[in-house]
């Protein structure tokens, strides 16, 4: 294993959100009641995949500069973990608006519009799939992840902003740092994010360095 | 005038009385409007139950993170 400290936080800190995330106190407040606890773990989910989408438009960019294959290895695993994320930050949505809101899927602009920045994803890996030619492969999908990024933010920052979304944070409600994170939320859900960033980047990185061995096993011969 | 009086008497205790009323409405309609969160299943330790649970697996998770982690790191000295 290759012993990095940011592996030991990660843990730290993620073993620190599954235990202070049950025990610490939260504000009581009605319709969501102890379900306010979900806010550990699905808003992370968001934010690690934002970050992973983020680490991939950058290497995407490298890539079409710099032209290394290396590069385009480390785009596309950033794009399939980033994926895996938003599948988990969807379904657990999806399970605590049911619950909340009263239907799994209630059309919010939210939903609506995180669900299309994520097919615009789904569609990065069904072109990678499609071309045989790596160069070219490697070329459009970098040229597709530069758009789907920036097509992301729209999606998911601004429009659910401008108007009436149940979200918190959207449309005239107020984001739960507002008045709802209180201090004693606020000292889980910090860790809780760097926490499933830094599980995002290290499972990341594993796949990077599988792929890495393979790409180098392929060209060896 | 006795009449009068005892009519005033009568007038300020029932007043009294209702105020007293629609205080005691006031306190416990307060008390049934508190936000309901799982204070019973805190109060009897179950919630440790969960947290151990969630624990177990999240220990299972990293415990199967570190071995892969170990096994590209072998490939890679290959």
């Amino acid at each position: 294993m290759r012993r990095s400290w940011w592996k030991v936080v990660c843990i730290i800190f993620l073993a620190y959100t599954v235990i202070g995330g049950f025990l610490m106190p939260v504000p009581r407040q009605f319709i969501i009641n102890e379900t306010i606890r979900n806010l550990y773990f699905h808003v992370p989910m968001w934010f690690t995949m934002m970050l992973l989408f983020a680490g991939s438009f950058i290497y995407s960019l490298k890539y079409l500069r710099s032209g290394k294959p290396e590069d385009d290895i480390f785009a596309a695993e950033l794009t399939v973990v980033g994926i895996v994320f938003s599948i988990l930050g969807m379904l657990t949505g999806m399970e605590w608006a049911k619950y909340t809101w009263g239907a799994a899927w209630s059309n919010d602009p939210k939903q609506l519009c995180t669900a299309l920045s994520m097919l615009t994803y789904f569609a990065y890996l069904i072109l990678r799939n499609g071309i045989k030619d790596e160069e070219k492969r490697a070329k459009i999908s970098a040229v597709y992840n530069v758009f789907a990024f920036a097509l992301s933010i729209p999606l998911i920052w601004v429009i659910p902003r401008m108007v009436d979304s149940l979200h918190p944070g959207n449309g005239g409600n107020p984001g739960f740092n507002k008045y709802d994170l209180d201090s004693m939320m606020r000292m889980v859900f910090y860790p809780a994010v760097i926490g499933w960033f830094l599980l995002g980047v290290w499972i990341t990185t594993l796949r990077i360095r599988l792929k890495l061995i393979q790409h180098k096993e392929e060209n060896s011969y | 005038m006795r009449f009068c009086k005892t009519l005033m008497m009568m007038a300020k205790k029932s007043a009294l009385s209702i105020l007293l009323l629609m205080l005691t409405t006031l306190i416990a309609s307060a008390q049934s409007t508190q936000p309901e969160m799982a204070d019973t299943m805190r109060s009897n330790g179950k919630i440790y139950v969960v947290v151990l649970v969630l624990a177990t697996i999240f220990a299972g998770i990293i415990v199967f993170l570190v071995r892969i982690d170990r096994r590209i790191t072998k490939l890679e000295k290959k």
